[in-house]
């Protein structure tokens, strides 16, 4: 049944997603890939587009993966799930407990909430570079392509801030990336 | 007509913002604030600090709020509807040829390299976010703690979902909260 997994898989996104976009990500990384509906691979590849398009990228993953496992049904359905709590959720504490966040005790659990899911973000963040880096040198034919433009990527984003004022946008960063892979991988 | 109003400034918030969460607060509070004035200054921190500690993208957060405001249900269904309207319809037809698109060598050669920037992103957003943390004992634990935890799931191939561990984080949290409380009591019955 792919129809309700899709709207369950994205139901818990929008159930458990803290933390804006980022935040999201690894939550969505267990379900697509529990689900088998992306490999690491194409999920890198969405999470790209997600942010070189307008909207929220949240939703725009949804509608991507929903759209690709089950056509346009799949996309509203996946759309409409991520949607759906944040939506009542808002909607619940605007209309009805207007001061249930300001509870002392919701208060302490999301004092320790928020930081975890820094912490989750930043393992992930971690943990794809030393993959995408570690296991194209390990290959066989050890590439040296991936540590180039991985190592680009770092310095622009982390280094470059007092060479040119300011940091790349996302987008800027995609865009060198995506021309530095496709010269470098078509030489 | 503010029905149809909230729609299309919510439609053109959903079109001309890019990067999603944080970037798209600073253009609703241009466009509810400053320019329709639907709800004011403070009503946005408030909706800001809510958005945070809920679950779900933040945009949308902001949607359903001022359109309930401004429209009541129907509204805050219209508003949440336009922010969601542009960005499915692109979408949606980037999917359609994506894997069209990946035949091609270049192509495909040109998303081996955002492969790589993405995971550099995703550090970026973690470190912007550790910067804006509260500099407390009790935090860097927990965030330190999760990324920990994390990077064992992934480098052993363990079943545990980061939602397990964000609420374990909450619940460490919690506990420390009604121990330090009771510990309190106790002091102040002295």
């Amino acid at each position: 049944m792919t129809y309700l997994e899709l709207f369950l898989g994205f139901l818990r996104v929008g159930c458990f997603a803290f933390g804006g976009a980022y935040g999201a990500l690894p939550l969505i990384r267990d379900i697509v890939l529990s689900y088998g509906w992306l490999t690491e691979e194409q999920l890198s590849a969405m999470i790209a587009v997600s942010e070189s398009t307008p909207g929220p990228i949240m939703v725009n993953l949804a509608t991507f993966v929903g759209s690709q496992e089950a056509g346009l049904p799949g996309a509203l359905l996946a759309t409409f799930a991520v949607v759906l709590p944040s939506f009542l959720i808002i909607l619940l504490l605007t209309a009805v407990l207007k001061n249930a966040l300001k509870n002392r005790y919701v208060q302490a659990l999301l004092r320790g909430m928020k930081p975890s899911v820094i912490g989750i973000v930043l393992a992930m963040g971690v943990w794809m570079i030393l993959k995408n880096v570690f296991l194209s040198l390990s290959a066989p034919t050890a590439d040296w392509r991936a540590l180039v433009i991985t190592a680009l990527s770092l310095f622009l984003m982390f280094g470059a801030e007092p060479l040119f004022r300011k940091k790349p946008s996302p987008i800027a960063l995609i865009c060198t990336a995506a021309i530095c892979g496709a010269i470098l991988y078509g030489i | 007509m503010i029905y149809f109003e909230l729609l299309l400034e919510f439609a053109k918030i959903g079109l001309f913002t890019f990067g999603g969460g944080y970037a798209m607060i600073a253009m609703i509070e241009h466009a509810v604030v400053e320019k329709k004035q639907w709800i004011t200054h403070d009503d946005m921190m408030n909706i800001t600090v809510i958005a945070e500690s809920t679950p779900g993208p933040i945009a949308i957060n902001c949607a359903t709020f001022v359109g309930y405001r401004r429209g009541g249900l129907l509204g805050a269904l219209l508003a949440t509807l336009g922010m969601i309207l542009p960005s499915f319809v692109i979408i949606y037809l980037i999917s359609l040829y994506f894997d069209r698109f990946l035949t091609l060598v270049w192509f495909a050669n040109a998303f081996k390299g955002i492969k790589l920037a993405v995971g550099v992103l995703i550090l970026d957003a973690a470190v912007t976010m550790i910067k804006k943390m509260q500099k407390k004992p009790l935090p860097r634990l927990l965030m330190l703690g999760a990324c920990c935890l994390m990077l064992c799931v992934n480098a052993f191939s363990l079943r545990l979902s980061s939602v397990a561990v964000m609420l374990l984080g909450g619940l460490v949290s919690l506990s420390v909260f009604l121990i330090q409380g009771s510990g309190a009591q106790k002091g102040g019955t002295k």
